[in-house]
């Protein structure tokens, strides 16, 4: 089946099998390794994506779904070559320590942020409550996001 | 993980969904938010030769109040709930919302999917048992209007006919002197309840209970509605003593298994004193102390 999805802002055509689930599109099809595979059974959430705008588990989501609408991953996160305040940080805060569920994290972050430009702690906490961290580094987690929401409202205050 | 393969179908218009069960009925899932449905295909528990994506049907994300009920179409996600003024109105659906699922599941989930599915363990089958929700089936013969305890039959399964789609789900609001309230006790976000308990109660002019509704979530072989708590409640004036007895009838109504989330005594305990809260927290609204 044809879709055409476009994929941090670039449109890709793609000849799918309908089981084919987003997770697996991105990383084998269109070679965008940073959205991770964990448990596969939309428990961790490393395989965050946003689909217009929305976190989801691309794991929990056919290919087919996303034809004609907009994904952004990870990769798509930095403007103009340069890291986005999500980034920026977590790079600032220590918000990783294995990886692996960073980019999910971030993900989940810029859209919590996009919504509620100033979350408090216990906001971020929740927001993230679907998304593991086996390092269980929460703490560095949270002030990352607290921290780029407070760059991004002080960039769009500029 | 990977589903067996499936003829997948998107339509555009309800017409041309209903044309589809119609013609293919018991072959065809229908897939609304999928986060039951998909793990359950990749699991091959389910294995539907066709999948008729509803995403793209118009008006079936409708969220409204009017008349004194809330109208949810088929595709409105637990989020849409969460984040609504509209849900406000009913007291248990504005409570439970947020404990449905986790964030980004909820998402992409929906309210009729999660009744249609009718996982034992949902929570929503629960809270509309106790606040009496209709579900409105469709097929190309017309519309049925299904009370929700005809609607869900058995684990995992309904009353929903294989050429029909559940297009609507109505639940009645709470007028000013009424309240509601879930409880659910869940080992981390995301998982199943090890115990929810739905409340619902209309106070009358008199200040004595009118109508009630009680029913539990993960301690019976599906949800259940506990309608001799229920007969218990109406026509008495609420008080701790009443709430305590409520409490004593839904632990022994129910029928927990023991597994890794608890044991069965333990279970039926946290049932006791979840019904006593939820009538407390409900009663709370209702008399307009809540804050």
């Amino acid at each position: 089946m044809n879709i055409i999805v476009t994929v941090n802002g670039t449109e890709h055509t793609a000849d799918i099998e309908p089981r084919r689930l987003l997770v697996d599109f991105i990383r084998s099809t269109l070679k965008l390794t940073g959205t991770h595979i964990g448990c596969d059974t939309t428990s961790c959430g490393v395989c965050t994506v946003l689909l217009d705008g929305t976190p989801v588990k691309s794991c929990t989501v056919f290919a087919v779904q996303a034809d004609g609408r907009s994904i952004t991953t990870v990769e798509g996160l930095k403007q103009n070559g340069a890291l986005a305040p999500i980034q920026a940080a977590f790079k600032e805060h220590h918000g990783l320590q294995c990886g692996f569920c960073t980019p999910a994290m971030m993900l989940v972050g810029s859209a919590l942020i996009a919504e509620n430009p100033s979350p408090t702690e216990e906001e971020i906490r929740w927001a993230i409550s679907g998304n593991l961290c086996r390092c269980t580094g929460y703490m560095n987690i949270v002030a990352s996001i607290q921290a780029a929401a407070k760059m991004t409202s002080e960039g769009a205050s500029q | 993980m990977y589903p067996a393969a499936f003829d997948y179908l998107a339509p555009t218009s309800l017409e041309e969904a209903l044309t589809v069960l119609a013609e293919r009925g018991d072959e065809v899932k229908i897939l609304a938010g999928g986060q039951s449905l998909i793990p359950m295909m990749k699991l091959r528990f389910a294995r539907p030769s066709t999948l008729m994506d509803i995403n793209r049907l118009p008006g079936l994300d409708v969220l409204e109040h009017s008349n004194g009920r809330i109208t949810m179409g088929a595709l409105v996600r637990h989020n849409d709930v969460v984040k609504s003024d509209v849900a406000k109105g009913n007291h248990t659906v504005a409570s439970a919302a947020p404990w449905v699922a986790d964030p980004i599941v909820r998402n992409l989930g929906t309210v009729a999917g999660s009744l249609a599915h009718h996982d034992p363990e949902g929570d929503w089958a629960s809270v509309m048992l106790a606040c009496g929700a209709d579900v409105v089936l469709t097929s190309r013969d017309g519309q049925r209007v299904v009370p929700i305890d005809d609607f869900l039959v058995d684990m995992f399964t309904t009353s929903c006919r294989p050429n029909e789609m559940v297009t609507e789900v109505r639940v009645v609001t709470h007028s000013a002197r009424g309240g509601g309230d879930y409880q659910k006790l869940e080992r981390k976000v995301g998982d199943y309840a090890t115990v929810g308990v739905a409340t619902s109660i209309e106070l009358d002019e008199a200040g004595k209970i009118g109508t009630a509704g009680l029913a539990l979530t993960s301690v019976y072989a599906h949800n259940l509605k506990v309608t001799e708590v229920e007969q218990a409640l109406v026509g008495s004036t609420p008080t701790t003593d009443l709430f305590a007895e409520a409490g004593r009838i839904a632990a022994a109504a129910c029928d927990p298994a023991s597994d890794t989330r608890g044991s069965a005594e333990y279970k039926r305990h946290v049932v006791d004193v979840f019904t006593r809260r939820g009538l407390a927290r409900a009663l709370e609204i209702a008399e307009g102390g809540a804050t």
